[in-house]
């Protein structure tokens, strides 16, 4: 296998326009008092992108520091349940234990570059806060974290990692207290900073120049990704699988392959307790055309245009938009979305987790529950699967559905708990 | 009626106009309208109304609250609208000050039309930029409609001229490098902010800056063509015990917001 990391170069066939809009999707619908700042952004990150001493230097600390490239494993016992070769991209192994430490060290660079000192984020499962704080721990910047109330109870230990890295982390109380009313917080703090500060936004969406950013930032996932399943395969996928909430992973993946018109592209988006249900964050599935955060894309919305609240069991998918260049791909038909239930995304946790010994990221469980759903229908095709983190830090949430931790006085784990995590991964 | 005329109105007594906002809905949509004309009845030459949204990131708690009030009890946009005929029907210049997402879910056509038949002036839309407003500049031209867009002391001087070249009635200047709220001192960045802005257009400036007394009003006032207070007024109703304070503390504030304007 290849230990270089493929150059990434901006994918301008494939969007945005100078505007930012990819089709009608994107732009930038902001606060003039962000224009300026948005301005500066992006012809820091074009002027960088270009520059061999800042990808160079990008491209050094993904390897030296994150660990990539991420290996690529033939999932041969889940395979043979699924009825799908299933491959998966390792994002899981990367430091930090997810693919956004590729974005995080990309914007942390970039701040540096162009002279500012604080870096701000917003956080739903507390990955991207992870993330963002590590990256702000080794590049030397100052770091905030907002994250929404709910979610600072249901991911502790995250807020916990956030302050062992220096960063101070805000509990957002205003609106549904989760990762929408975050990303409001962090607006907010950067209009008032944004003269020695940077956002770093979480994932591909958000007004230009960020889902742009953010997908050059992590295209070197898909990049690498072709690379070894050629390798590995002598051809390229049938499909590839990502989970979709703002859709960083998604976009990361997808991007080597936008050209590729034998590879289908398999979005897979937060299902909850079913899109017949109010309590989804299925947006492209559901969501109508909208403005949030700065961008025109789907949004899960009501009649008056006003956010709905999204549900998902995977704090870091619970987000009631999507990024723009995916609502584009939705809407061209170069890539399909699919909803899957928490239910499903769980079910496929447990199922990883005792076939392969890998416990996935419940975001990352929704896209191998979609593999599992695609093997059934094209049995004996390739699926190339990013596995974009890991589930340490969902175990609070895979106890309580599971029922796990309880031990008999003996101390053999309860026969009932493992009959239904059986039940569950059959 | 453009809101121009009552800018024009109160630079021929040779002060600063008081602009007053409160969302729609708060306390409820008849409470809302009660309280708008208490402000109408002790100053107030223009009237912002609030349209109340889930997700509003130029605000600070205290709009944002009442906002979220209004919303649980049952705001709608045809609410707004109701607001706006009831305040435009007292004879002073009625603006709604909207992020720009309810406007598109409602038709941005529509919006212009029913906003025109309802009497109100126009628009202040605080996310939305003429680089993205196309459908809404036009639809605003074919309604006869005030354009209302921000300026910011980090804009450019080409960003100043492309922007206030895009208003109508008059430009807003959001004096503070950050969201809106009733602050102690006022911000250095506004007088400048308004020098440049009057270099690249003669459209009156409202300034935007967290005033929240007569001094504070009578300040801006002495280099602004208007001051705009939102958050003060919305305090005055949050805080009090009843609703009859509450409107009590509103004339009085106003009135004394207005005396500042006249003494700038």
């Amino acid at each position: 296998m290849s230990t270089t990391v493929p150059t990434p170069t901006p994918v301008r066939s494939n969007g945005p326009d100078e505007a930012g809009r990819f089709g009608d999707f994107g732009g930038r619908f902001m606060p003039e008092a962000l224009m300026a700042a948005l301005d500066e952004l992006t012809a820091a990150w074009q002027d960088a992108m270009s520059d061999a001493t800042f990808t160079d230097e990008f491209h050094r600390m993904l390897r030296e520091y994150a660990g990539v490239p991420s290996r690529l494993y033939d999932a041969t016992k889940l395979s043979e349940v699924a009825g799908a070769r299933i491959l998966l991209k390792r994002e899981d192994l990367n430091h930090t234990g997810a693919h956004k430490i590729r974005n995080v060290l990309g914007q942390a660079l970039l701040t540096k570059r162009m002279g500012k000192t604080r870096v701000i984020a917003e956080t739903g499962a507390g990955q991207h806060g992870v993330a963002t704080a590590t990256a702000a721990a080794y590049l030397g910047l100052d770091c905030t974290v907002y994250m929404g109330e709910v979610d600072t109870q249901r991911q502790a230990l995250n807020v916990a990692r956030m302050q062992l890295l220096g960063a101070e982390v805000i509990p957002v109380t205003s609106g549904a207290r989760t990762l929408k009313d975050a990303i409001n917080e962090a607006i907010r703090d950067w209009v008032s900073s944004v003269e020695h500060t940077a956002y770093c936004f979480g994932t591909a969406a958000g007004p230009h120049p960020f889902p742009a950013m953010v997908r050059d930032f992590c295209r070197s996932i898909g990049d690498e990704a072709r690379e070894q399943t050629l390798e590995l395969t002598g051809a390229l996928p049938d499909a590839v699988l990502a989970c979709v909430g703002g859709g960083s992973n998604a976009i990361g993946i997808f991007t080597a392959f936008l050209d590729d018109e034998g590879v289908d592209l398999l979005g897979l988006e937060p299902g909850g307790d079913g899109v017949d249900t109010p309590r989804h964050a299925a947006t492209i599935h559901a969501g109508q055309v909208g403005v949030l955060h700065g961008a025109r894309t789907y949004v899960l919305q009501d009649e008056d245009g006003q956010t709905v609240e999204s549900h998902s069991i995977s704090a870091g998918l619970d987000y009631p938009g999507v990024g723009p260049q995916h609502a584009h791909l939705a809407d061209i038909g170069r890539a399909t979305y699919r909803p899957v239930t928490d239910t499903e995304a769980m079910d496929a946790m447990a199922l990883l987790s005792r076939t392969e010994g890998i416990i996935p990221a419940i975001e990352s469980a929704h896209a191998i529950a979609g593999a599992l759903q695609l093997a059934a229908e094209r049995p004996g095709s390739t699926l190339l699967v990013n596995l974009s983190g890991r589930g340490d830090k969902d175990m609070g949430t895979a106890i309580e559905w599971f029922g796990l931790g309880q031990t008999t006085p003996e101390g053999t784990p309860e026969q009932a708990d493992q009959e239904q995590i059986a039940e569950g991964a059959k | 009626m453009s809101t121009a005329r009552a800018f024009a109105a109160a630079r021929a007594e040779g002060r600063a106009a008081l602009v007053g906002y409160l969302p729609a809905g708060f306390p409820d949509v008849e409470g809302a309208v009660e309280a708008i004309g208490v402000m109408v009845e002790h100053g107030c030459d223009v009237i912002e109304i609030g349209l109340p949204y889930s997700d509003p990131v130029m605000d600070g708690p205290t709009i944002q609250a009442a906002a979220q009030q209004a919303l649980e009890a049952g705001a709608r946009t045809t609410d707004v609208f109701r607001t706006v005929e009831k305040i435009a029907g007292l004879g002073v210049p009625t603006v709604v000050m909207t992020y720009w997402n309810p406007v598109e879910r409602y038709g941005v056509e529509r919006f212009a039309a029913d906003l025109a038949s309802a009497g109100g002036a126009g628009l202040i839309t605080p996310d939305l930029t003429p680089d993205s407003g196309e459908a809404w500049i036009a639809a605003a031209d074919a309604h006869d409609l005030d354009k209302v867009f921000l300026v910011a002391p980090s804009s450019t001087e080409a960003r100043l001229a492309y922007t206030t070249d895009a208003c109508r009635g008059f430009v807003y200047a959001t004096a503070v490098m950050g969201v809106t709220g009733a602050r102690a001192t006022s911000s250095d960045l506004a007088e400048p902010l308004v020098t440049r802005t009057r270099s690249v257009t003669d459209l009156p400036v409202g300034v935007g800056l967290g005033v929240s007394d007569g001094a504070q009003a009578a300040e801006v006032a002495s280099y602004a063509d208007g001051v705009i207070v939102g958050s003060a007024f919305v305090r005055a109703l949050l805080d009090a015990p009843d609703r009859r304070t509450g409107l009590d503390r509103l004339a009085t504030l106003t009135a004394d917001l207005a005396a500042g304007v006249r003494r700038g």
